[in-house]
């Protein structure tokens, strides 16, 4: 620690090249926040999805719908609390391109079982009290510009024609990972509108005790194998995990980049620490004149190179995370996009990681250095 | 006078560990930026390849993808006889009404479920789109529970051999054959045919009819003339546009981020370039005032450190290039957001994408080259002189 004071001085000899290449690992440090988040987002989005809770879906696949009569006998397996089901609705408002998902549900019951989605229980009793009603997220109603109790005309593309619908709630989700750009309605509208051709596109159970989840879902899609339309029941965590794996392979990407990016970098801060040092070496075999252990001065290089890393590393996460607080383009991606806090305590793992690596083979050198060598060499 | 670019080459070869570690330090910039922009390319080519020009698929109105869609067997039998349609050989039209449904499947090698197009084809899908080649087996026969499968479909999903069975739909179809279709996105499904698939899926309803025109030319004209009739109630698309539109959104979201990590790690690639010209000036500072002195203009200096920053830069894109180009042809698999199933396509390195990636190591030679080298035609002759 005596020579703190060194490791300082010598960080400012050459103020610009410490500055660029602090800034460079900064850089780099900022993407491999802004990658990491990307997995951290994801892994928390699959989170949402609860354990408690079951999904009953077409064991088909994702386009095949359920039988409405399958609710009354999942409602009646042991250990089911209650059932609500939902169908995706698959319109847009005025742009085609832009995406937002709608949830046709069995409102009454979904709503009780969804504790994440927050609204007021006035606004509640509207939304149930009316058929054609919505309940649209807050993103949503700013994306938009709506209003409560504005009326909004969605086209459909898998149903037909113009649908209206009046806001009459607007929820906050409990978690931001839950996202915020989401827009429920009546099952039964659609229903109706429909002349009864449609059915559920999957139903959601409430357990009595979620620690039996495993055995229900077996037991019920053991009961509904044979019939006409077999059923695929697992919890609603695997189940959404299911359509975020359908990302690809995200995380391959993501550590492929990043390792890419971690050796660039390493090459740079290497290098400048080996040009540092190069510069020195004179000042090196005079310490080692003066009796400096090989020792020490490895111990030097090495806590100047881990300074100028964890600098840059701090910056870059730290900005990283600035970065994407708040409202952020990457929420319409991934809602609850944010840098965690792990992520930057692994960063600075790696930053420190890489201040050891680039500055071994200077300090290596150094500590090799003859001194007669040095020295004679003309200044 | 120019300054000679031996100096240069000399100068590189004096201060190896520098050059080196530069260079590769932009190597492996540039081979991120063509890794990712491969990707993007290879799911857009895919996709491009995906149908015809020669043929139009008529989906019902408003539905803009195939899943979304629903036309009757009279709306099939309306467009089979169009004038505009063409006749194969024997005189019948070269009309397919399909049906599309996405089923779980299991991937190979313990892969988890993927969601795979099962798309049900008339006997005639094979002469209206005519890149669709059997490479192995046979074609299915009709009336059977056969289906051929696409060569991309073979290379990742279990038991997917000619012979093999495989199970959707609550049914076991036995695997006939394998196609090829030029590298386009059906290589990805399942074909089997459509009056096998309608019953244990949606019911008397097709998703798409897709037919060859007699006149390309006439494409307008054949649009208007569908998409007036009230008896159809669908939207025409070319084929080719209408595959070519489900690629756009998921392309440009590659691409930007392509470039979008591409340039964040360009940043600190060009630090790294300063810094080494930098050190490469300081440590040159005599021999720039001997230049200096033996008559070089200051712009000859500047000139040839720019140069010399560029080299390295270049090496570098050389290199990056060459570590990009294994993954050319690499197959790997995304979903396709619009239609929610899988498409496999392979990495695709152009020529273009790799000189792409030249000139960008190029740049950052130049932005990294530029102040060190600007420094350099700069320095005070007696000064530097004076140094040795």
């Amino acid at each position: 620690m005596k020579f703190a004071r060194l490791v300082w001085a010598n960080l400012f000899r050459n103020k610009r090249r410490t500055v660029l290449t602090a800034l460079s690992v900064a850089v780099a440090f900022f993407l491999f926040g802004t990658l990491r988040s990307v997995l951290t987002t994801l892994d928390a989005a699959a989170r949402v999805g609860s354990e408690a809770r079951l999904v009953t879906s077409s064991a088909s696949g994702i386009t095949f719908v359920l039988p409405e009569a399958h609710a009354q006998r999942l409602a009646a397996q042991e250990g089911v609390k209650s059932v609500s089901w939902a169908n995706w609705f698959g319109g847009y408002y005025q742009d085609p391109n832009d995406f937002f998902a709608q949830f046709a549900i069995k409102a009454d019951t979904y709503l009780r079982m969804y504790p994440e989605i927050v609204i007021p229980s006035e606004e509640r009793d509207a939304f149930l009290r009316e058929r054609t009603a919505a309940i649209a997220g807050v993103g949503l109603m700013e994306r938009y510009g709506w209003q409560v109790g504005q009326t909004v005309t969605l086209r459909g593309t898998i149903f037909q024609g113009d649908w209206e619908f009046v806001i009459r709630s607007t929820y906050v989700p409990e978690n931001p990972s839950f996202g915020d750009e989401t827009f429920f309605f009546h099952y039964e509208y659609l229903y109706e509108r429909t002349n009864g051709g449609i059915s559920p596109g999957w139903f959601v159970l409430e357990l009595d005790d979620p620690s039996q989840a495993a055995a229900v879902a077996s037991r019920i899609d053991a009961q509904f194998e044979n019939s006409t339309a077999p059923t695929k029941t697992e919890t609603e965590r695997a189940w959404q995990t299911g359509f975020i794996t359908m990302w690809g392979n995200v995380g391959f990407l993501v550590r492929a980049i990043g390792t890419a990016v971690f050796f660039a970098i390493l090459l740079v801060a290497a290098n400048t620490m080996i040009m540092a040092i190069r510069e020195r070496v004179h000042e090196v075999a005079v310490m080692k004149t003066l009796g400096f252990q090989n020792g020490t001065l490895v111990g030097i290089v090495l806590a100047e190179s881990l300074l100028i890393t964890l600098l840059g590393g701090a910056v870059g996460l730290l900005g990283a995370r600035l970065a994407f607080a708040g409202d952020n383009p990457m929420n319409s991606f991934f809602p609850g996009f944010g840098v965690e806090w792990s992520t930057i305590a692994l960063g600075l793992g790696i930053a420190a990681l890489l201040g050891l690596v680039s500055g071994a083979v200077p300090a290596w050198q150094s500590a090799r250095l003859s001194v007669v060598q040095a020295l004679r060499r003309v200044v | 006078m120019k300054i000679p670019l031996i100096y240069n080459l000399r100068s590189l070869r004096q201060r190896p560990v520098a050059t080196i570690t530069t260079a590769l330090g932009m190597a492996l910039v540039v081979a991120v930026f063509i890794a990712m922009m491969a990707l993007s390319n290879g799911f857009r080519a895919a996709l491009a390849r995906t149908g015809s020009t020669e043929n139009v698929i008529m989906l019902r109105k408003g539905a803009n993808q195939e899943m979304n869609s629903g036309l009757s067997r009279e709306a099939a039998r309306i467009a089979a006889g169009m004038p505009f349609v063409a006749t194969g050989s024997d005189g019948q039209p070269l009309v397919s009404p399909e049906t599309y449904v996405v089923v779980p499947l299991q991937r190979a090698n313990a892969g988890g479920l993927a969601n795979v197009v099962a798309r049900g084809v008339s006997q005639r899908a094979f002469e209206v789109r005519k890149d669709v080649e059997i490479v192995q087996g046979r074609p299915f026969r009709s009336g059977a529970r056969e289906v051929v499968v696409g060569t991309k479909f073979v290379e990742r999903f279990e038991n997917s051999g000619v012979g093999d069975t495989v199970r959707f739909g609550g049914a076991d179809w036995t695997i006939v054959g394998h196609f090829s279709a030029g590298g386009s996105s059906f290589e990805s499904e399942i074909w089997g045919e459509n009056e096998q698939f309608m019953p244990v899926f949606r019911g008397q309803i097709f998703q798409s009819i897709t037919f060859r025109m007699r006149d390309p030319t006439a494409y307008e004209g054949v649009r208007e003339m569908l998409e007036g009739d009230s008896r159809l109630n669908v939207d025409a698309f070319r084929e080719r546009e209408f595959y070519v539109n489900q690629s756009t959104l998921l392309s440009q979201v590659l691409s930007f981020i392509a470039i979008f990590i591409a340039g964040i790690m360009a940043v600190g690639a060009v630090f790294g370039a300063i810094n080494t010209m930098y050190a490469a000036v300081a440590a040159r500072a005599p021999e720039i005032g001997v230049l200096l002195t033996l008559g070089f203009k200051r712009r000859n200096v500047l000139a040839s450190f720019l140069v010399e920053a560029v080299m390295i830069a270049a090496i570098g894109g050389v290199i990056g290039g060459l570590l990009a180009l294994p993954i050319n042809g690499l197959v790997t698999s995304t979903t396709n957001w619009n239609t929610f199933s899988e498409i496999a396509f392979a990495f695709w390195v152009t020529p273009e994408l790799l000189v792409a990636g030249l000139i960008f190591a190029v740049v950052m030679g130049v932005l990294g080259g530029f102040f060190p080298a600007w420094k350099a035609a700069r320095q005070n002759v007696v000064d530097s002189l004076r140094e040795a």
